[in-house]
């Protein structure tokens, strides 16, 4: 392969888009919407990284993912950490959704206009990513990492982790 | 009034979310259940995770790293209210109690600076309340259960004056008002007291002992 002198935001974005999420790898960064944009000045390239959770330990690791993959296509790396409200759950791309789904994480709900409720989140308003059903109770609003909730699916009796809309 | 600087307003908010994530970790694996365990810990990796934004914008405008400010200060330095200093371990009442009354305070508090004109100040404050509002449903969901047990009555009735001293004066009012009691004299910041040099003692005993040069 021969290995181009100038990169471009295409490129970028490509090689970006291989980056698994560190703790949950069925995911790329893309995909999880924390890449808010690229620009290319010949071999510079500016990224802007919008984190998830802000006490999230992975936070660093994908940040370190993101330059490196620069520096394999040629480019200087520069990652311009975002500390803004831009970052949603709903950035989640519909591909990461479904890859989320498929590893038994149910995807966030979409935001709704007001913020999230108890009722909401104690209403069967949430899909077992295993079975579908709607039988689902909630366990506990809080799971084994900041992002996501434990709930329970009634149909089949499995317990499943939730990811909080936020 | 004298007005605020936005680095002694930061280092105010962080302060609390930092000594607050440190009390609520003290609950990691002796809560009353394990979903507890798993609550109070995630909600104290929150509140750590905004404390270090916080002090790390606090850092730009002080010339300093957020690390320093975490954790070099000496105690009589800290600026975080009384309420987060509170040593409430094994007192699950008291706990929860301070759980309802700190996240009600600091949503007026992130609902006020949500409206600043200070653009990177709203979005952060916009950025930490998307995780405050499952701390507050958490918060509700207790008091649910246990409002109504004399002993949480009794550690709100202790624990108000505290929360008051969380927000500035004119927020107050708005505190009152959401908790539906009369405001009272306020337990005002002033310098910590030997119950917060114990946890800061903890707190900054790996920093400080760390070797000349160590990177984190």
């Amino acid at each position: 392969m021969v290995m181009k002198s100038v990169v471009t935001a295409e490129a970028v974005w490509e090689a970006l888009a291989d980056i698994p999420d560190p703790e949950i790898p069925v995911i790329s960064l893309v995909d999880l919407g924390v890449v808010k944009d690229v620009s290319v000045d010949g071999d510079r390239v500016r990224i802007a990284f919008t984190p998830t959770f802000m006490g999230c330990p992975a936070l660093e690791v994908m940040k370190r993912e993101l330059e490196r993959a620069v520096e394999a296509i040629g480019g200087r790396p520069e990652v311009d950490v975002v500390m803004d409200d831009s970052w949603s759950t709903d950035r989640i791309t519909p591909a990461g959704r479904e890859k989320l789904r498929e590893a038994g994480f149910a995807p966030p709900t979409p935001r709704a206009a007001g913020p999230t409720t108890l009722v909401q989140l104690q209403s069967k308003a949430f899909r077992c990513p295993y079975c579908s059903s709607t039988e689902t109770r909630l366990e506990n609003i809080f799971g084994p990492t900041p992002c996501r909730s434990v709930r329970y699916c009634d149909a089949c009796r499995q317990p499943f982790e939730q990811f909080k809309t936020i | 009034m004298p007005e605020h600087s936005r680095a002694e307003l930061l280092l105010e908010l962080a302060d609390d979310e930092l000594i607050l994530g440190w009390r609520d970790s003290e609950w990691t694996g002796i809560a009353p259940f394990l979903e507890e365990d798993v609550a109070f810990s995630s909600i104290a990796q929150n509140e750590i995770g905004h404390a270090r934004a916080l002090y790390e914008l606090a850092a730009r405008d002080l010339g300093t790293d957020a690390d320093a400010l975490a954790f070099d200060r000496a105690p009589e330095e800290y600026r975080c209210s009384p309420l987060v200093q509170l040593r409430l371990v094994p007192d699950w009442a008291r706990t929860i109690a301070r759980h309802v009354l700190y996240e009600t305070a600091d949503a007026i508090r992130i609902a006020h600076l949500k409206e600043s004109d200070d653009v990177e100040l709203a979005g952060l404050a916009g950025k930490i309340e998307r995780e405050e509002v499952y701390h507050r449903l958490h918060a509700e969901m207790w008091l649910e259960r246990l409002g109504a047990e004399e002993r949480v009555r009794g550690a709100v009735d202790e624990l108000w004056p505290y929360a008051l001293g969380v927000l500035d004066p004119p927020l107050r009012p708005r505190l009152a008002e959401r908790i539906g009691r009369p405001e009272v004299e306020a337990v005002e910041r002033t310098a910590p007291g030997a119950e917060f040099a114990e946890l800061w003692d903890e707190m900054t005993m790996v920093r400080r002992s760390a070797p000349v040069g160590a990177q984190w």
